[in-house]
């Protein structure tokens, strides 16, 4: 499920809302996805190649 | 009328690398890279410091009183600014501002000076020792540092009433404020397995009200230290926020909370949505709704999401700013600019999110962990989508994802750069910014309500600054201007 798709079932599954319309014209969801497309491969390539390995190694001392 | 509200942001910062791998270690190494460029090297003063003070008025028995840490790398900047090791992290503290707009700018000045530093300790490091910052509050695996606000509040306010008028907006703000984050990481959190929660904050937080800052974490924090004429200020310590990556997230935090708090003086707690019967499991339970429809019950019965009682706070923050009485909190067009953005993202959030994941940082993190998992098919508890949300708040501009995501600018780089150096004019940040760049050799140490001098013969000399809003440009420019020595400034002054 894509995330405007998971936003319209959010808003359906309001009982106190009026059924959505359509949320989006198609031109500005094609867009929206195409940028997140190109997002997305940008993140491939800055993305911590080991991520497990990362994910376990980034330990902190509470602070504050 | 409401006092000025300055305010600020301090920030502790995630580190990880370093030799040894040893967090105190690289965050000297941090703090004493900046210091050492020549930016600074004047010690911080602890004279006045209380954060053991509780504004309860009570004595706090079950309390550890926070460790002063003297030993530890500790300065103060040319801007104002507080940039020290707190803990195992490095800490800035912004000069005190004048309005939201600009506290949003000296923020991002930390993140620079941060920046700045982390280059110039590398450089000394040997490559597999290198150091990296996050601008985060936690590790995923339940340790928790802080993002806290400071704002400037007249004494006159009843301690209780700040409790009572608060709840509903520091349970609720994260709606549009929160930094969101992958999973959980408390006992309590992980207990329904979320794949998402709104606040990388809100799971930490156990009491409603409190001294601590490290343990049993409260929602309203008690710590009563003004840095000012007790008589006359409080500082009300807000420790329940989340580190921004979007400016303009972090200028609708600031600038909502300044002027509830605006209201709450010229207005009292009356008028306030009637706050959740149990405010910590409201902050926790709206953390874990990105469908925001998950209501709790308040104290005059009603039931209210976390939208409606953001709703609701933004309609009397509205009315409030259209009588023309929100001066204290910044220009009419400023007040206009916050009013206007915390209006557009909480109407994003329920109905048009890619309309506002330029602004709301949990909104742009959950647009790409879930484009991410979609994409490659991965479980909701991967290790990729947790380093996404970790990578999100990196501070090297070649690994962030949040200079990455679109995110709007409020302040152009140059303007960061300025303050980056330059005190805020309207506060006395000023003062004490302009003391530590023109009389560095004479100045042993500074804190947030003095300037500690020594002129080589007799006894150091103190100046005082207790009130915030002296010791600005136009009071003091010309007198610096005119004072080539510190000599001269302080015979000056005696006059």
């Amino acid at each position: 499920m894509s995330e405007q798709e998971r936003i319209q079932k959010q808003r359906t599954d309001r009982a106190n809302e009026p059924a959505p319309e359509v949320s989006v014209d198609a031109t500005k969801g094609d867009q929206l996805k195409a940028d997140l497309d190109d997002l997305l491969d940008e993140i491939d390539e800055v993305l911590e190649e080991n991520a497990e390995e990362f994910v376990r190694n980034y330990v902190q001392k509470g602070g504050e | 009328m409401s006092i000025a509200k300055v305010l600020g942001i301090e920030t502790e910062y995630g580190i990880a690398g370093g030799p040894d791998l040893d967090p105190i270690v690289a965050s000297s190494i941090i703090v004493n890279a900046y210091a050492q460029q020549g930016h600074t090297r004047i010690n911080w003063d602890f004279a006045g410091e209380t954060p053991d003070m509780d504004a309860r008025g009570l004595p706090s028995l079950t309390a550890f009183a926070p460790i002063v840490e003297t030993h530890l790398a500790n300065t103060v900047l040319t801007n104002g600014a507080r940039l020290y090791v707190d803990h195992a992290h490095p800490e800035y503290s912004s000069p005190e501002c004048r309005t939201p707009l600009e506290a949003t700018l000296y923020d991002l000045a930390g993140e620079e000076v941060m920046r700045r530093a982390l280059q110039v300790a590398n450089q000394s490091l040997e490559a597999h020792q290198a150091i990296t910052l996050y601008k985060n509050n936690s590790d995923g695996k339940g340790n928790s540092y802080g993002t806290h606000e400071n704002y400037l509040v007249s004494r006159d306010v009843d301690f209780a009433h700040i409790v009572r008028a608060m709840v509903p907006h520091f349970v609720s703000r994260q709606v549009v404020v929160g930094a969101g984050k992958v999973a959980a990481e408390t006992e309590s959190g992980v207990e329904g397995s979320p794949a998402f929660q709104l606040s990388s904050r809100a799971e930490f937080f156990e009491e409603v009200v409190g001294l601590e800052t490290t343990l049993k974490r409260p929602i309203i924090n008690t710590r009563d230290e003004p840095h000012a004429d007790a008589e006359r200020f409080r500082r009300l310590h807000v420790i329940i926020g989340d580190a921004n990556m979007s400016q303009v997230a972090t200028l609708v935090k600031l600038g909502s909370t300044a002027l509830l708090l605006a209201v709450l003086e010229d207005r009292g707690p009356a008028v306030f949505p009637s706050p959740p019967r149990h405010p910590v499991g409201a902050v926790r339970a709206f953390a874990l709704d990105p469908s925001l429809s998950h209501t709790v019950l308040c104290e005059d019965d009603q039931r209210r999401s976390a939208w409606d009682l953001q709703d609701q706070l933004w309609h009397l923050a509205s009315l409030y700013a259209a009588t023309g009485d929100a001066d204290s909190v910044g220009s009419p067009e400023e007040v206009d600019q916050v009013l206007t953005q915390w209006r557009e993202m909480l109407d994003g959030v329920r109905d048009d999110r890619g309309a506002v994941a330029d602004r709301v940082d949990w909104v742009a993190k959950l647009r790409i962990i879930n484009g991410y998992r979609d994409r490659y098919g991965l479980d909701d508890g991967d290790a990729r989508l947790r380093a996404i949300d970790l990578q999100y708040h990196d501070l090297r501009a070649e690994r962030s994802l949040a200079q990455r995501v679109g995110l709007r600018e409020l302040h152009r780089f140059d303007a960061i750069r300025e303050a980056v150096h330059n005190p805020p004019e309207t506060t006395r940040a000023y003062f004490r910014g302009q003391c530590v760049a023109r009389y560095p050799d004479q100045i042993v140490a500074a804190n947030w309500d003095s300037v500690v001098f020594d002129l080589g013969e007799g006894p150091l000399r103190r100046v005082p600054m207790l009130d915030p809003l002296r010791g600005t440009r136009l009071l003091t420019a010309e007198l610096l201007e005119t004072s080539p020595t510190a000599d001269d400034l302080l015979e000056a002054l005696d006059r």
